[in-house]
């Protein structure tokens, strides 16, 4: 765990430039992105973003149109057998057959995965609170996501790809599935790839995080890079000024008079010195939250 | 070991674990010697990855305020460590701070604010005398 990027090992998914397209509509433009082995990638952005699709091609159900995907090394469309049954997902409807009952879904996910524990789902199947005997669609919301949540990790996988888990869920249930985010990579060398536009919760969990805004990858970082680089300041000038002079690796900025506030990308001394050169005082220098990060990279 | 983690105010999770052992040590509410939360159990505890709270403990360990130990575990310091003292003087300076921009606001001369003080302590060590 001391080193949670092993940049030398090859990434478990490897997107590169790829394009797609709905009809006229562009849903990914010229994508390129890596997720490293073990670890937590959070996938941000709004509705419409890309992060649907984008997932649908790691798990093979598109095929890239322009540029290539791999997972685990392998083309998932074209070597579903290799990436799938290595691969735990829950995606964003939950799409579980509803004629099913709690323990068959169970029997018939394990007929799949040669890697299925018995005991671990049965371990989970108590821990979520789940009757063997009731039938998915007779489930709650939150239930329904727990069943979904309990046939994707009870394989054991090396990837668990999860496609907004916690959208509509209340708090006792987006807790459970945080709670399984982090025992799976808490187990050596694991990998979580989550998207969600919760972003107090990517915050948390992520170690590394993209940010999917109109089909492109506008930003891709460590969690910790991500947080020391991006700040609010505060300039004072020496008289108002009707506009806000502009400063070095600003995204966005607010303010009247003599008072200016910048949303910047730059660390605190940086920042301080281009603050300097157009006369203005830093009288305000504080971190930002991934939430306001998001919404400064997506406006400017 | 009580730590509250706060997505909302901007401060990055390690730092705030980081910041709030060190208070804890610092206040005396996690002793020498003792043991903290491993690493994993912390993590599912506070719901964040676990290597915010490694993380956390790295730097924890950079500044001699705990030590791992062969066997497993993360202990805390000797509190004797010149560096704990330093922590707790940095504290104080903080709350410090704050009472002098206080007084300064409410028009209370820095003398005054020395009597106030002189007076408080009196009166706590009184009532330490009377229990």
């Amino acid at each position: 765990m001391n080193d949670p990027f092993p940049s030398s090992a090859p990434p478990i998914i490897d997107i590169r430039r790829l394009t797609r397209q709905f009809g006229n509509k562009t849903a990914l433009n010229d994508v390129s992105l890596a997720v490293p082995r073990g670890g937590v990638f959070g996938l941000i952005g709004g509705n419409g973003a890309g992060k649907t699709t984008l997932i649908k091609h790691i798990l093979g159900m598109l095929k890239a149109h322009t540029g290539t995907v791999q997972v685990f090394g392998l083309d998932p469309v074209q070597n579903p057998v290799g990436t799938l049954g290595r691969i735990g997902y829950l995606s964003e409807d939950r799409d579980l057959p509803n004629w099913m009952r709690v323990g068959e879904l169970m029997r018939y996910t394990q007929a799949f995965f040669p890697t299925w524990d018995e005991a671990y789902a049965e371990e989970l199947r108590q821990a979520f609170d789940l009757d063997a005997r009731s039938r998915v669609k007779t489930l709650s919301r939150g239930q329904r996501a727990r069943a979904g949540l309990l046939v994707a990790l009870a394989h054991r996988p090396e990837l668990l790809v999860l496609d907004e888990p916690s959208s509509g869920l209340d708090p006792v249930v987006r807790r459970d599935i945080l709670g399984a985010i982090i025992r799976t990579i808490a187990d050596e060398g694991r990998t979580v790839f989550f998207s969600s536009h919760l972003l107090d919760e990517v915050e948390r969990v992520a170690d590394r995080v993209a940010i999917i805004h109109e089909g492109r990858v506008m930003l891709t970082s460590s969690m910790d890079e991500i947080k020391d680089t991006h700040r609010r300041v505060t300039l004072r000038f020496g008289q108002p000024v009707a506009q806000a002079p502009a400063l070095v690796g600003s995204l966005s900025c607010a303010g009247e008079g003599a008072e200016w506030t910048y949303v910047c990308s730059g660390e605190s001394e940086q920042l301080r010195r281009a603050a300097e050169a157009i006369g203005g005082t830093v009288v305000g220098d504080t971190a930002l939250t991934l939430d306001e990060i998001f919404v400064s990279r997506i406006q400017g | 070991m009580q730590i509250h983690i706060s997505a909302n105010d901007g401060v990055p999770i390690y730092l705030q674990i980081v910041n709030q052992v060190k208070y804890l040590i610092a206040s005396g509410r996690l002793k020498a010697q003792e043991e903290l939360p491993p690493i994993r159990v912390l993590a599912e505890r506070l719901v964040i990855n676990p290597n915010t709270v490694a993380r956390a403990y790295r730097e924890l360990e950079a500044v001699g305020l705990v030590e791992k130990r062969r066997t497993a575990g993360t202990y805390v310091s000797d509190q004797g460590s010149p560096l704990a003292r330093r922590e707790r003087v940095k504290i104080l300076t903080e709350r410090i701070d704050a009472l002098l921009a206080e007084a300064r606001q409410m028009d209370i001369q820095f003398d005054e604010l020395v009597k106030l003080a002189e007076q408080r302590d009196k009166a706590m060590q009184t009532s330490r005398n009377e229990e």
